[in-house]
């Protein structure tokens, strides 16, 4: 049976001013304005933001766990990347 | 190649980790948290309306407000639960007609009506209650979302249980016919509130799968004594007596024993002979066939826009 179910859209929250946006659920909604009417509505009940994004839950691209590993390894052996890789004199400050 | 995915799995869920939508799982997990999921869901729906019944006779504005919001809330808890559901690859109409069928159930509490304002005492300080043990645990479930949505619902949760029990505590420090409703509202829903945790260990269906899966991170049984030892206490406090000749301490165990759940009620109401249960599925099945234009309209006035200026 199908009743028209509306389209899914992911729901994005920034908490507070200068964070970072976070991912928190999902809405039903037929368009753009109706799904952050329905975001806003579901997920800052209590001021939980300042701002929301709503992205038609289609328009997601995610990397597939199966491959974690080899999409990840590359950054693995690279130690150099940390500051703790290098050995500097303790009496070189501000480094 | 499937051992190897299960012995992955199995070994995630050992070390504490979350599975996520695209993990690969078990069929039987899936089917077992759509099942679970939905379930809760389709309650915090349903259990709207024996609540709503009071909105418009609240005793007071303050009151009104609070219920509103609190009513509000179940509705919010129920989408985050579909939400959560849908990441296992069912869609909302396949779920809400699951409901529609009888093929997925919802909380049997639901079924019982609201007789008095006392009974929206009961519900938030007991149902809620009883929720909230539930709830809580359940944060430490091993799905991602449904343990994210937990988290989510748990924050918003005391707040019902405190409105409730305030409700309660008026009452029975109120006139005598005030006490007597609360004190009769206690007693309609003192048994209902522990069956909410489902059958004992022994005689559930379910428990061992999702215990080692960690669906469930607490046993039916060991919940409801949680629940009991908490309760016992509240009511002590206000002056409210638990209707159960054999609840009694243990100073051993330090936890109350209680008398046995009528078990027989138990699944009459389950399968389908409450109070309530068809007036509850009917406002639903009702609500949901009147908004079939609305999201009809919805729909045709986006595309309308669509392929015209595009402005997305
Ligand atoms: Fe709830
Ligand atoms: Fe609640």
């Amino acid at each position: 049976m199908n009743n028209n179910e509306l389209p899914l859209w992911e729901v994005f929250i920034q908490p507070k001013t200068g964070a970072q946006f976070q991912h928190c659920g999902s809405v039903h909604a037929a368009d753009k304005e109706m799904a952050l009417q329905n975001a806003r509505d579901l997920y800052t009940r209590r001021q939980e933001g300042t701002c929301i994004w709503v992205v038609k839950a289609e328009h997601i691209i995610s990397s597939n766990p199966d491959d974690s590993e080899s999409f990840f390894d590359p950054a693995d052996d690279k130690v150099y990347r940390y500051p703790t890789f290098f050995k500097v004199s303790k009496k070189a400050k501000g480094l | 190649m499937s051992t190897t995915q299960e012995t992955t799995f199995q070994g995630k869920i050992d070390k504490g980790l979350k599975i996520e939508p695209r993990d690969w799982m078990p069929d039987k997990y899936r089917t077992h948290l759509i099942r679970q999921i939905s379930q809760h869901a389709h309650s915090e729906v349903i259990g709207m309306q024996p609540e709503g019944n009071w909105i418009t006779r609240a005793p007071s504005l303050r009151a009104k407000m609070v219920l509103i919001a609190k009513v509000q809330d179940e509705a919010g808890h129920g989408l985050y639960l579909y939400s959560a559901c849908e990441t296992l690859g069912i869609t909302r109409d396949e779920l809400i007609s699951q409901l529609h069928t009888g093929k997925a159930k919802y909380s049997n509490i639901f079924n019982y009506p609201t007789l008095t304002w006392a009974d929206i005492g009961a519900i938030g300080w007991l149902v809620d209650g009883a929720a909230i043990v539930n709830q809580q645990s359940l944060r430490g479930t091993s799905y991602g979302p449904y343990s994210r949505a937990m988290i989510r619902i748990c924050k918003e949760e005391s707040f019902h249980q405190r409105q409730g029990y305030e409700i309660m505590s008026k009452m029975a420090n109120g006139t005598p016919e005030q006490q007597e409703m609360a004190q009769d509202a206690l007693d309609r829903w003192w048994w209902p509130s522990l069956m909410m945790f489902g059958p004992h260990d022994l005689d559930s269906a379910h428990t061992s799968n999702a215990m080692n899966w960690k669906i469930k991170r607490e046993t039916n049984d060991e919940l409801r004594q949680l629940f009991v030892d908490r309760s016992v206490k509240q009511a002590d406090l206000i002056g409210l007596k638990i209707p159960d000749p054999d609840l009694k301490w243990n100073q051993e165990t330090r936890h109350y024993e209680f008398g046995e759940i009528d078990w027989d009620e138990f699944w009459k109401v389950i399968n389908g002979d409450g109070f309530c249960n068809k007036e509850r599925l009917n406002n639903h099945t009702t609500a949901h066939t009147k908004g079939q234009w609305v999201r009809e309209a919805a729909l045709a006035y986006a595309e309308k826009r669509n392929n015209g200026v595009n402005h997305e």
